[in-house]
């Protein structure tokens, strides 16, 4: 029967004690969990819902410059913020890229960071689909796959994570706090999403129970601000997930690239860093060249999981585009189409 | 033009008709006080959710009715077991175009979404959880879902009652006759209506008569039907509809899960409310088919067509026919000593397709301006001079005359104003300033001009004012503001003086409102009603010799401004108010059908035409497609409100940018299972796609399709639309691309 206990607790320890139980689920602005109660794809028997705990959402400057973001921020509020936008543009953008506005009005940042595959064999209870039930077998293998994953995939699952906001949190080491039973501890993002491997059905890795309290970017970060961009491709111009998206960010001296930061969206079950792309830019001048050789390291390992090779060769094209368009500069403002290869496109009137 | 700009004509004789009014029920709509089917709660209301198939292909072998039964709430679950009897044979079709439908008639299932039980309960809750509970067991047959394991078929119709083949000329000598034959494939994908608001219905009886509020785009025509399923006379049934949001030709048609809930109503006794969800729609209340089509399209030196064959190969259900119409959108168009249209059918185990927005049109019109384009190029000439050397004036084939065709100006003015001149011949000539790939292209647009048979009254009132009835559909259109216009204009009445009724079955049969040919038909009806009240009111004047009009009844009169005037001398007038209130009367009615006059069909082609520019650009390596500006330009006879038809036709303009750039329903290749079912998945434009857009009103006057001149502009604003974006693609870009819709890897793979 669909009958679940309903429970807001009102400090963050009740809430981690409350989710100790099995079968618990958070709730933040449910625009992601709710969904799934509703087709039955997760069915909970308890909801814990954290919207109103206490002091989860603030936006924290840190004295060495870096910034902690509660959990339960907003992703509007997060990507309006003035000083986070200026310090973190391609994050802003990232953001403003996802969902739709009254998506994002309610989407918070723990739930962004945690939601679940877009998959549809995933939301299908008729499909079988190993994230779902272990070891049930993956109905998207042979199925309908153009937007499956080319990174990281397994026999057992070829799903993607479907969040803009992570892919350049993954490219600026940002990571995560985390509260549960048995204490408090951090995880970098790049670690919170798992790998399908042998077990899709462990997404990431938070343990039982545990709960994301905040989000942090570290000093170093900020140090990209004056070239770093989000570009997203997408089969409408707004209110899509990314059909391959990339997060560029550079530290330049003049032409020299003293540290640079690259990330795929939409390619892999988690937001796909790709650190030795990062490596070969290092201390070259930036040059098509660089961008192209960068994009042809970031992808050596891809291979389509099925119908979706083109995949592999837009997503070395959205690379080598991200780098430029971070080299050009991060735009003096934020785009009138945030991360669509049009946000140049002069006389842009809409806001996606 | 802005949005407030009269017609011409309008402004020429001052009329009510052609002016741009606002939505009479914009109001109403705008701050949530029009009441749509699924608002309404009658005492005692009990809850119907239907459970449905997750298969394409087999039977239900088991459903745990048990358990659904004891859960808390339920009331009654319906299965092919205990359905009660209806008395209309659902594996018939109902005359005139209605389908077959899934009523749990035996435990076979045919489709994915088709309802397998119903379940009443006394909460949506319950229900619903309920209709989870019956864990379907099935016995699986293997699912016929493409071309490759289809059952391909020979018709007897296509559409509602088209010909499925049509031969004009000899096709073998214009394709032997050619210089050129261009010949391609094209593929338009399953579409699902998504009209925003869901199928709904809430039905309550009283002994042998049941009221239902639905959203029905076809009322007398249902009520007919209902009475058929249920044994009771069609005035038995009345249908409230006041609002429709969003309609396309979904909501004309009976389906399965509303009959069964008005059956669960008359079983249980009590009021019962149905409401689909969205994946819900994807099955049993139709769609637009798959289609295949191939075209050859020969030319001769100077770029005259010397042959025209469409072949359509068009997705159906197994158990049912819709066939898109597609080719034929090849037979008014072009101009062509040879043209053959002919259509096959596949079988597929889907829901049965139906008419969605220019059933045929759209699909047929997307593929053959494509064709055209590909045709102009080989012919080394620019697309609108390549259509303008193959200008029908005359209908095709038949050589009837058209009952008039302003295409010629909406090419000219629809390029002059897109500033079409100077188009380089070739792609991948144009550039923006930050290095987008440009491209324009262009498509012609047509319509037919159906014409419903329809019924309304005018009551001239005491105190000058009138009440007008038709039972109407406003879908959103802006149908009550357009009616009440022409029999304002009828009665010689401001609008606002004019009370309007519709949206209820019991009012005068409003016909159809679909085919686009709502305005004219309705429209018409109301004119003579107006027309014939006038002409009562004016008999008692001119029969009264206390009237400034006593005598002119052979001279006649003319209303205007609330007064009947002498026509031979318009200072003796006299005004409704003292006409009645001499003759003691509390009103006068007037009443009329009204029809096309057979003769005058039989003798004309009747078409709304236009014709679509685009521009789009593309990023040259990423793929990445916007269309960044839309001009259209259409003739459809007389414009009863220039703001309403404008909203029309850009409606119709970004239902085409849909169709080329976004829609399609993704369906698993080995269970038919749709894998977009919902609104985030499933594509339709956003504000972000939707382009700068461009309407002109062409000017036409047109003395046949009806007394009124008004012919239809709902529909035509996608056709040609289509085309133009994928031309301007193909500009853009030098790829060809010849599935619907355009997507991204397939400018990609062409570079890679
Ligand atoms: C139509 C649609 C389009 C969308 N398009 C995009 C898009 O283009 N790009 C994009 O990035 N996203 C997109 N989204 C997804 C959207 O960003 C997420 O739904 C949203 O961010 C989830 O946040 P929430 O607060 O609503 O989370 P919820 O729905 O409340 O929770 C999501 C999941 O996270 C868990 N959770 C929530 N908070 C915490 C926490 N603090 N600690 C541990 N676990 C937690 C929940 O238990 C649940 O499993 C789209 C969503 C929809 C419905
Ligand atoms: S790809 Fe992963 S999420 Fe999708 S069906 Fe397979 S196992 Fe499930």
């Amino acid at each position: 029967m669909n009958r679940f206990d309903y429970i807001r607790p009102v400090s963050v320890s009740e809430a981690i004690a409350a989710a100790a139980v099995p079968g618990s689920a958070y709730l933040a602005a449910g625009t992601n969990l709710l969904d799934l109660m509703k087709v039955g794809t997760t069915r909970p028997e308890r909801v814990i819902d954290i919207t109103r705990l206490p002091g989860l959402d603030r936006i924290e400057w840190l004295p060495d410059g870096g910034v902690r973001i509660a959990a339960m921020v907003r992703n509007s509020d997060l990507a309006y913020d003035e000083r986070f936008a200026r310090t973190f543009p391609a994050v802003a953008e990232a953001l403003l890229s996802g969902a739709s506005a009254q998506l994002r009005n309610a989407a918070t940042v723990g739930g962004n960071l945690m939601q679940r595959t877009r998959c549809a064999y995933f939301h299908d209870l008729a499909s079988a689909c190993n994230r779902r039930v272990a070891g049930s077998g993956c109905d998207a293998r042979d199925g309908e796959n153009r937007l499956h994953a080319v990174l990281g995939w397994s026999e057992h699952c070829i799903a993607t994570h479907p969040s803009d906001f992570c892919v350049p949190l993954v490219a600026l080491d940002a990571l995560v706090e985390v509260e549960g039973p048995h204490g408090a501890r951090e995880i970098p993002v790049d670690l919170l999403h798992a790998l399908p491997g042998a077990t899709p059905e462990r997404e990431t890795a938070l343990a039982p129970g545990e709960l994301v309290v905040a989000l942090r970017l570290p000093a170093e970060a900020a140090d990209f601000s004056g070239n770093a961009r989000y570009l997203k491709l997408r089969e409408r111009t707004s209110y899509a997930f990314a059909v391959v998206s990339a997060a560029a960010a550079l530290e330049l001296e003049g032409k020299l690239i003293r540290k640079a930061r690259v990330a795929l969206g939409g390619v892999a079950a988690k937001p796909w860093r790709a650190r030795e792309a990062e490596v070969a830019l290092t201390g070259m001048p930036a040059s098509a060249e660089a961008f192209a050789k960068a994009a042809e390291i970031a992808l050596a390992d891809a291979l389509p999981s099925g119908d979706n090779a083109f995949k592999i060769e837009l997503a070395r094209r959205i690379v080598v585009r991200a780098l430029s368009l971070a080299f050009e500069g991060t735009p003096e403002v934020m785009p009138a189409l945030p991360a669509s290869p049009f946000s140049t496109t002069a006389g842009a009137i809409h806001v996606a | 033009m802005s949005l407030d700009t009269a017609s011409p004509t309008a402004r020429r004789h001052g009329s009510n008709a052609g002016q741009p009014l606002t939505r009479r029920d914009g109001l109403l709509k705008v701050t949530g006080r029009a009441t749509y089917a699924a608002d309404n709660h009658p005492d005692g209301m009990l809850y119907a959710v239907t459970a449905i198939s997750r298969i394409a292909r087999g039977r239900v072998t088991a459903l745990d009715v048990g358990a659904a039964r004891a859960h808390a709430g339920v009331v009654e679950v319906l299965t092919p077991a205990n359905r009660p009897p209806l008395a209309h044979d659902p594996d018939e079709k109902m005359p005139p175009f209605g389908f077959r439908v899934e009523v749990l008639q035996d435990d076979t299932v045919r489709y994915v979404g088709q309802p397998i039980a119903l379940v009443v309960a006394e909460t949506l809750e319950a229900a619903t959880e309920a209709a989870a509970l019956l864990d379907p067991q099935y016995e699986i047959a293997d699912a016929r879902t493409d071309r490759s394991n289809g059952d391909r078929f020979g018709l007897a119709a296509v559409g509602i009652g088209a010909p499925p083949r049509t031969v004009h000329g000899d096709l073998a000598a214009g394709l032997a006759a050619a210089t050129h034959v261009t010949e391609a494939e094209y593929e338009t994908p399953a579409q699902y209506h998504n009209a925003m608001e869901p199928h709904a219905v809430v039905a309550e009886w009283h002994g042998d008569r049941v009221t239902l509020d639905m959203p029905n785009q076809a009322m007398a025509l249902s009520c007919a039907a209902y009475g058929a399923y249920f044994d009771i006379p069609a005035e038995n049934v009345l249908i409230r509809s006041p609002f429709l949001g969003g309609g396309f030709g979904s909501k004309a048609i009976l389906n399965g899960p509303q009959i069964l809930a008005i059956l669960a109503a008359r079983m249980l006794k009590r009021p019962v409310k149905l409401v689909l969800t969205r994946t819900q729609m994807y099955g049993p209340v139709g769609h637009r088919g798959h289609t295949w089509q191939k075209l050859r399209i020969g030319t001769d030196a100077q770029g005259r067509l010397t042959a025209l064959h469409h072949h359509a190969l068009c997705a159906t259900s197994s158990f049912d026919e819709f066939i898109e119409p597609a080719a034929n959108a090849s037979l008014p168009l072009y101009d062509s000593p040879a043209i053959l249209v002919e259509h096959e059918g596949l079988r597929l185990d889907i829901g049965t397709p139906g008419p969605m927005r220019a059933p045929g049109e759209a699909s047929g019109s997307a593929a053959l301006e494509v064709a055209m384009d590909e045709a102009a190029v080989a012919c080394g000439m620019d697309p609108l001079e390549f259509r303008l050397a193959n200008y029908a004036e005359t209908e095709p084939g038949t050589g009837r005359p058209f009952s008039s065709k302003a295409l010629r100006e909406c090419y000219l003015e629809g390029a002059k104003r897109f500033g079409w001149a100077g188009r380089p011949l070739e792609p991948r000539q144009m550039r923006d300033e930050n290095g987008f790939l440009v491209g324009w292209g262009m498509g012609t647009a047509v319509f037919h001009c159906p014409h419903f048979p329809a019924e309304a009254r005018a009551t001239l009132r005491a105190d000058g004012t009138a009440l007008v009835e038709t039972a109407g559909a406003d879908m959103g259109q802006g149908a009550w503001t357009a009616l009440a216009q022409i029999a304002a204009e009828a009665l010689g009445l401001d609008p606002d003086q004019v009370e309007f009724h519709s949206g209820i079955s019991t009012l005068p049969d409003g016909g159809i409102a679909g085919g686009s040919g709502h305005t004219a038909s309705a429209g018409l009806a109301l004119n003579n009603a107006g027309e014939d009240a006038i002409a009562k009111l004016a008999a008692i004047a001119t029969a009264d010799p206390a009237s400034p009009l006593f005598g002119a009844g052979n001279i006649g009169v003319v209303a205007r401004s609330g007064r009947l005037h002498r026509i031979d001398d318009e200072g003796r007038s006299e005004s409704y108010v003292d006409i009645l209130a001499r003759a003691g009367q509390a009103e006068v009615i007037g009443t009329a059908k009204a029809a096309r006059d057979p003769a005058i069909a039989e003798a004309h082609a009747m078409f709304s035409h236009g014709a679509v520019f685009a521009e789009v650009k593309v990023d040259p390596d990423l793929g990445q497609i916007r269309a960044t500006r839309l001009v259209g330009a259409f003739a459809a006879g007389r414009v009863i409100n220039p703001r309403l038809v404008r909203s029309q036709y850009f409606g119709g303009m970004i239902w085409g940018t849909s169709f080329a750039l976004h829609e399609e329903a993704v369906t698993d290749r080995r269970t038919g299972r749709i894998m977009n079912a919902d609104l985030a998945e499933y594509h339709v434009p956003v504000n972000a796609d939707v382009p700068s857009l461009d309407a002109i009103l062409i000017e036409e006057d047109d003395p046949y399709v009806n007394p009124l001149g008004i012919k239809g502009v709902g529909e035509i604003g996608i056709t040609g639309t289509v085309g133009a974006i994928a031309n301007a693609v193909w500009h853009a870009t030098g790829v060809r691309v010849r599935r619907f819709p355009v997507r991204i890897e397939d400018l990609l793979i062409a570079r890679a």
